[in-house]
């Protein structure tokens, strides 16, 4: 078991004759992901190459859908066309949507996720390095080198943090690790995960790691304490960091939360989550944590 | 600032009063005479509080409003210099009211914020009398159609006589917010004035630097060059994510969750070396390669306060033959620049051939260190020591 992608996902790239998608495209192929093909109307009906495999090219998500039984997305088009690409994706009822494009305008991530409301699709990102079950199947853009499997689930807004927790971790192993993205509106939350992960009979135990801004993780920590029973450690970076763009007068009405690491850590802390100070101190919670299990 | 904010607004037809830019007392005066009668002159910084710190100040003619600029240019508001003030003529409210549409994280959507106790000390009505604030939530599909709009001039209770007026006002602004891509849009005051006229005497909007870049070349022209501290604009120029901060430890890394964790971890070993804190901020992203890593450098070796520099980087999607070659090339381009001590922290993918690379090197200004906490630590140590 995992969470949102196993050994059965077959995986289509919207985006993947450019430069990011056809890069990691390749990638996802070496890792052993079983990617069925790419989407781009203007190259339907070609194929193209990528990591030693034959990739057909559809005109459409739902061809492509169709033709391959495709159960995954991972976009990697540009910000500017990433709304209508998720839009479509959506439309075609795709049970997975993993949305990597970095600059996306916020406004269009929250048209988005106002319209999967009541919709089948899962979307995860934008901005974000998607999701890894690892010796099983890979969405995105998170080396398939650095941990292999075991029973630490692994939740992050942030790419390089992800990475770093899975090589610190990397003689346990993760069930699953996934990066929801660092922008203001995404589509997975941690709240999400944690759910899911909690659900999972493989993860033990979760790593979740967060950053300053806006009030998720004090939102998680509050889920945490009603419905997660399984140990949760918990990493907060930005505590020197310099104080972002403010919100005026109506971002301290609206959260009532500084957003600030201290803010986080305390609230996590509260819910009985272990938070390190530092990855490797945070890390060696989860040792702990895993010795005890 | 202020007066950017209200361009936008008379950009989509919202009520405000643009007023003269003025950047000498000279220019102020020149603009009141010009008004006649009664000003206003006010500092235009990215900051709240611009009255209590004495940046507004109420000017019955034009010498007074000279005078009063030459005290507010060049004060400092909450650490920021005024370079100048905005000249309106005074158009004293007969009430005050609060409007505002932001982004809301929590909710993953739009909402809107109104009350007509408000004005200037919104934030205490909020806590003392917050039934009188009312939120209301937008749908981002749907925006703010005229049904909508109705429904928030009723729910926040605006005088029936303004209820026309203020439905319009708030489409306006929504158009402001969706067509500008802001993730905030604010009018503190939104006064009633003489004659039961709506006019947005001041705000402020924040865009989305996404959009901007995606949508909306013109957002360029409100960034304000002089503002920004001169590191920080030439970095810029390079096309690097970097904000200098006071301390003596340089900070590379790459991923913006890896560099604030890095800031931490720097900050937290400085404890044990005479306090030294992180000098800045510096995301060199994924693809570290020679060019990067020496604009990088650069930027920061030019940092009178910094005395040591600290390089963390994981080898995600980069390799770290890559990272590694690209610290080498750097230090070639900068020639006899390089001049403080490097602390290399290298980990991930193809990491033993970036560290034999360094080895390989053997540059007397480059120490590698395998963990980040040991290379923080290493850092700080130089930096102290130096």
């Amino acid at each position: 078991m995992s969470i949102y992608l196993n050994k059965d996902s077959k995986i289509i790239v919207q985006g993947m004759t450019g430069g990011m998608g056809a890069k990691h495209t390749t990638l996802m192929v070496e890792s052993g992901a079983d990617i069925v093909g790419g989407v781009n109307a203007r190259k339907a009906g070609t194929t193209v190459e990528l990591g030693g495999k034959e990739l057909p090219v559809f005109g459409t998500v739902e061809e492509a859908m169709k033709e391959t039984g495709a159960n995954v997305s991972v976009a990697f088009v540009p910000p500017a066309f990433t709304k209508d690409a998720c839009i479509e994706a959506i439309d075609a009822e795709i049970p997975l949507l993993v949305v990597i494009t970095e600059g996306v305008p916020v406004l269009d991530t929250a048209e988005v996720v106002a319209y999967l409301e009541g919709k089948s699709t899962r979307m995860i990102g934008p901005n974000c390095p998607g999701i890894i079950t690892p010796e099983e199947s890979l969405a995105g853009i998170t080396p398939h080198t650095i941990a292999g499997k075991g029973p630490v689930g692994l939740v992050s807004k942030s790419g390089t943090l992800t990475y770093q927790m899975m090589y610190e971790l990397k003689d346990y192993g993760f069930s699953t690790a996934i990066g929801i993205g660092g922008d203001p509106i995404v589509g997975t939350t941690h709240i999400d995960a944690l759910e899911a992960f909690e659900n999972d009979p493989e993860t033990k135990a979760i790593v979740m790691i967060g950053e300053i801004g806006g009030d998720a993780e004090e939102r998680a920590a509050a889920y945490i304490k009603e419905h997660v029973t399984k140990p949760v450690v918990g990493y907060v970076a930005g505590f020197t960091a310099p104080e972002g763009k403010t919100m005026g007068h109506a971002g301290a009405i609206v959260s009532g939360s500084s957003g600030t690491a201290q803010a986080k850590k305390e609230a996590l802390e509260a819910a009985g989550v272990k938070v390190g100070k530092t990855p490797s101190e945070t890390a060696a919670l989860m040792r702990e944590v895993l010795q005890d299990l | 600032m202020e007066f950017q904010a209200k361009e936008l607004f008379a950009k989509h037809g919202v009520a405000t009063t643009l007023g003269v830019v003025a950047e000498t007392p000279e220019a102020a005066r020149a603009a009141a005479e010009e008004m006649g009668g009664v000003t206003v002159v006010k500092a235009q910084v990215k900051a709240g509080g611009r009255g209590k710190a004495g940046g507004v100040k109420i000017a019955k003619t034009a010498d007074e409003a000279e005078s009063y600029a030459r005290d507010i240019l060049g004060m400092e508001i909450k650490g920021l210099t005024v370079n100048r003030v905005l000249v309106t003529p005074a158009t004293p409210p007969v009430e005050e009211y609060y409007f505002s549409f932001l982004l809301d994280r929590s909710n993953r959507s739009h909402l809107c914020i109104a009350s007509v106790e408000g004005g200037v000390e919104i934030e205490e009505v909020a806590k003392t009398n917050p039934e009188a604030v009312r939120q209301i939530r937008i749908d981002a599909l749907e925006g703010v159609t005229p049904e909508k709009a109705a429904a928030i001039v009723d729910e926040a209770k605006f005088p029936a006589e303004l209820r026309d007026q203020a439905i319009e006002m708030v489409q306006k602004l929504w158009k402001v917010y969706v067509e500008e891509d802001a993730t905030l849009v604010e009018v503190n005051p939104l006064a009633r004035l003489e004659g039961d006229k709506l006019e947005a005497l001041d705000g402020k909007v924040s865009l989305d630097d996404n959009a901007s870049e995606v949508r909306h070349p013109d957002h360029a022209q409100f960034e304000i060059r002089e503002e920004a501290d001169p590191l920080e604009a030439k970095a810029k120029d390079k096309g690097l994510n970097y904000v200098k901060l006071d301390g003596q430890v340089g900070i590379i890394g790459n991923g913006a969750g890896l560099v604030m964790s890095t800031l931490d971890v720097v900050a937290y070993a400085g404890e044990a070396h005479g306090g030294v804190k992180p000098a800045n901020f510096l995301d060199i992203g994924g693809g570290a390669n020679a060019q990067v890593m020496a604009d990088g450098l650069d930027v920061i070796l030019h940092d009178a306060q910094v005395k040591s520099v600290f390089v963390n980087v994981f080898g995600g999607i980069t390799a770290c033959d890559e990272v590694a070659n690209g610290i080498k090339g750097a230090l070639e381009i900068l020639g006899d620049e390089a001049s403080k001590p490097l602390v290399v922290r290298l980990d991930g993918n193809n990491v033993e051939e970036g560290r034999r690379i360094l080895d390989e090197l053997n540059h007397p200004l480059v120490t590698q260190v395998d963990t980040m906490d040991g290379a923080a630590d290493k850092a700080a140590e130089l930096a102290h020591r130096a």
